[in-house]
This record gives structure tokens, sequence and C-alpha cells, in this order.
């Protein structure tokens, strides 16, 4: 079986974009990812792609080229990004195709999702109650978290500081104006103890990766990067899970160890190889029990490594070096996507001024959501 | 006084002087769930009134659709929600009532508390279960 390798990529900014649609801003990427490949649409033999709330991504076709490929929708909620991507390495992967595209975008109305209890096969009290809210599930698990393992709140300011400052140095990001850690502290509490700097909010816009076997890489591009592990985990039991009415007693592991775990294996790598990680940020809080889950730290470690600057552009292991979903918001479809985007872009040494410095040469990502799911992917030189 | 009914069947024994949630457990594994799951395996089980907070939030916007609740967005008042662990059964998620947000505490006992929600289209009051701090000295 052949390898995958990454050999374009696409992004169209993320933020708000009037008067474009998320289809829109999906075939912008798209075509960003066929230039920066040097190749045309007529080139890609397959396409898997999504969206939550912008529509069928194989609505492109229409303006990309109608060239008779399979492609195929994918609709996995927070992991359709995730899930387009494992689908488009699996397909290359088993031999049936050389070349395709994982695209995701999307365009969300301004606010907090409103959840439909019955699409997530629960009763509509739980919604109509004011229960199904995944602010309140953020807040509770965060402060759970902080109870036991001693974070503070000083900690989550440090990491949704270090999101505005890596944003500010992304022209593709959409919050990039620093905000002070005391400002983030005194702001506005939306769900205890997040305030509304620390939360990332529904957003706009597109990724479009091309992969391919790694041993035709070199035909299209002089610095191919590896897709060395993607896997994707559901909840197990005992995990604690947005949308839930009620938990067991006896806590489990999240979704996330066992997508990480599987991801690390199948790159025969370990923790201590990895140069940057791409952590899903929903929220400050998640950030930091995404360190752990993901195996980069102990339960409890974070309160250190934040304060000594660890996880910052400059530190031992950077964390959202583009801003995270904080600073870039959270399209949906896009977001796991834009993870890998980035690590492209750093491994490729083209980031700019939030270039990691030092030749980064393997890098991990991280996208988690509802109802309890998980994906995971290292990238390589 | 205005009638009252339960939001949602089988939420949890009513009328009673002493309702209780209505969960329900699975005769093969032991495991108990909430709501009641309807299934061959299952036996309808009523679960404790009484446990400890879990963990806590404030819900500090007013939701959007699905919620029925009548305030509006200008005298809506933010409130607390938590995961009420009833002990050997199962944690529950839910609102607190009779607790400001800067007394909730991790550990803290509590116990259930039927409250009316709103007032549905034929004036009825749509009841719901939420935790208050327990009352026992």
């Amino acid at each position: 079986m052949s390898d995958v390798a990454i050999i374009g990529i696409g992004i169209h900014p993320f933020g708000r974009t009037e008067g474009m649609t998320g289809l829109q801003q999906g075939v912008h990427a798209a075509r960003e990812a066929l230039s920066d490949a040097e190749m045309e649409w007529s080139d890609i033999q397959f396409a898997f792609g999504g969206s939550s709330a912008a529509g069928n991504a194989d609505a492109m076709v229409n303006d990309l080229g109608l060239t008779g490929i399979p492609f195929m929708n994918v609709s996995n909620g927070c992991a359709t990004g995730g899930s387009s991507l494992l689908s488009a390495y699996t397909t290359i992967k088993s031999g049936q195709f050389d070349i395709g595209m994982a695209v995701g975008f999307d365009k969300h109305p301004r606010g907090a999702f409103n959840a439909d209890p019955e699409a997530s096969g629960l009763e509509r009290w739980y919604g109509e109650t004011g229960l199904m809210l995944t602010t309140q599930f953020f807040g509770m698990k965060i402060q759970r978290y902080m109870h036991d393992y001693g974070i503070t709140s000083d900690s989550l300011a440090i990491v949704a500081e270090k999101a505005f400052n890596n944003a500010s140095l992304n022209p593709n990001a959409w919050r990039r104006d620093p905000v002070s850690k005391d400002t983030i502290l005194n702001a506005m509490m939306v769900s205890d103890p997040l305030t509304k700097y620390m939360f990332c909010s529904p957003a706009e816009g597109a990724v479009a990766l091309i992969m391919c076997r790694a041993d035709i890489a070199h035909k299209y591009t002089s610095k191919p990067l590896f897709l060395k592990g993607a896997a994707f985990r559901s909840r197990p039991l005992g995990s604690f899970e947005v949308f839930s009415p009620s938990l067991e007693i006896e806590r489990g592991p999240s979704p996330t160890v066992g997508a990480s775990e599987a991801t690390f294996e199948m790159a025969g790598m370990t923790r201590e190889d990895i140069d940057i990680a791409q952590l899903q940020d929903t929220e400050s809080g998640a950030e930091i029990m995404h360190m752990a889950e993901n195996g980069f730290c102990k339960d409890g470690d974070q309160e250190k490594l934040l304060h000594d600057g660890d996880t910052k552009l400059n530190g031992k292991l950077p964390v959202n070096t583009d801003g995270g979903c904080i600073a870039n918001g959270e399209p949906v479809g896009a977001s796991g996507l834009r993870q890998v985007y980035e690590n492209c872009v750093q491994l490729r040494g083209a980031a700019g001024k939030r270039q990691v410095q030092g030749n980064p040469k393997t890098a991990y990502t991280h996208v988690y959501g509802a109802p309890g799911i998980s994906a995971c992917t290292i990238v390589t030189t | 006084m205005s009638n009252q009914k339960p939001i949602a069947d089988n939420l949890f024994t009513w009328p009673s002087d002493k309702p209780k949630l209505l969960g329900s457990r699975d005769s093969e594994t032991g495991r108990y769930f909430f709501p009641a799951k309807r299934s061959n395996t299952h036996e309808q089980v009523e679960l404790s009134t009484k446990g400890t907070l879990w963990t806590w939030t404030v819900q500090r916007f007013m939701p959007k659709t699905p919620y029925i609740g009548t305030e509006n967005p200008e005298d809506f008042e933010p409130y607390p929600v938590g995961y009420i662990e009833l002990p050997g059964q199962i944690m529950v998620e839910s609102r607190l009532s009779g607790v400001k947000a800067e007394d909730l505490k991790i550990g803290m006992e509590m116990e259930l508390s039927i409250e009316p929600f709103v007032k549905n289209e034929d004036g009825e009051d749509l009841m719901m279960f939420s935790f208050k701090p327990s009352q026992d000295l």
C-alpha cells in the first residue's frame, strides 16, 4: 500500500464574508489548492467534502467543472472535515484512486448554535428548558477539571491571549487584534468560568487539501508532506460529552484518548516526536484539557506549562499556531481541515511572522465535537 | 390555583407528594439511564431525590430555539445548571434553583424540586424538575 502525500492546500479566509455563500468559499479554497499544486480540476480523480450548515459539497462541481468524478458528501458534525480527510486518505491507501481532494466549508449565523434535540436522539424537553447548549457543557467540563487538577482562571486567560497573539500574525484569521489577559479575565461571563473572549464563535471559512499517492507526489511539488497517521473515534462508555441529560458516575476516557492513541500507533511515533500541535480549542478550557487527553502532558501539568510559555510560538510545543478556533471561529465543516492546512504551512516554512523556528518536521492535529467525536492526524515533512 | 402538568411524560412521578425522577435500569448490565430508555431489557426505576453537585455553570445569555422560556432578552435572568450525582445510580443534568451562583460549590448536597417552568396555551403550569440545596439539617 502506498503512503499518502499532501501536495496542494487552499483556504478561504475565516471570519465573516458578506455576499459570499459557504459553497462559494469552498470553491475559492479548492481553486487555491489546485493552483498551489499546479493542477487542473480535471486532474482530480475523486473528492470528499462537507459542510454542516452551508449545503452539499458536491454542488461545487457546477463551478469547478463537470468532470464526472465521484464527489461524496460528508456530514459528521464537528468532525466533518476530519472525516473527509480520513476518507480521502483511505481511498488512496486502498489503491482505488491516486489523486483526490478533501474540502470543507461553512457559514453559520451569528451567536451560539441552536441545537435540535430530536436530531441528536434526545427528547424535546431537554432543549425546551434551556439545557441543550454547547456553552454549558464546556463550562461544566472545565469547571470540574479545574476543581480536580488545580487549573486556574489565569491559565484559561493565557490560552485565549495566545490565540489572539498568534492570529495577529495570520492574515487568514478572523480576530486579529491582540487582547490582554486582564481584558479576557474581566470580560462578560458567558458560562462560568468562561468569559466571552475564551469562547470561539460559529463563523465562515473554507479549506481544501489535495492528496495523492506518496510515490507520485514529486511530480507535483518539490516539498510534499506526508500524512503518517489519521484516526477517528466516537465516544466510549463513561466519557463526558456535550448534550448529555445524564452521565455515568464511573468516569471513563474521552473519544480523544482513543483517536490520539490510534493516530500515533499508525504513524509509529510518540508525543516527543511532535514539533507543533493544533488542538481543538472550542474554548480555552478545551485546549487545556486536550493537551492531556492527547497525551502531551499529565492532568494538572498544564498550569505550569502555560505559565512557562511552553505552548507559545517560541515554546517547546507550540499549540494552535494560527490562533485556533478561538481566533478563527468555527465554521464546522472547515475547522478540522484548517488545522491540517496550518500544519502544512508551518512544515513548508511558509508561515511568515508566525513561523515556528527550528524547521519543524512533524505536526499533529486534533478536532473534537458533538456528540462526542474526535479525529487526529500526524503530518510530517 | 392553576392546573399543573409535567413538561414531558415519563420524566418524574406526578402528581405526587414526594415526586421522583423516572430513570431506567438495564437488567443485563445494571447501568442506570435518565431519561428512561424504552427497551425490552430495561425496567423503569424511581431515582434518588438526593445527591451532590458534581459540576456546574451558569447560563448567562438567553437560549435560542427550541427554548420555550417566556422571558424577554431584557428581563432574562441567568440560571445555574449542573450535574447532580445520585449515589449508586447516575449523574443527572438539571437546572439549579434556590441558590446564587456565588454560593455554588462542587460537592454540596442537593435535593429534587419540581417547579413551574412556563404556562402552556391553556394556562396550565408546565412543571419541570430542578435541584436545590438540601434542606436537611
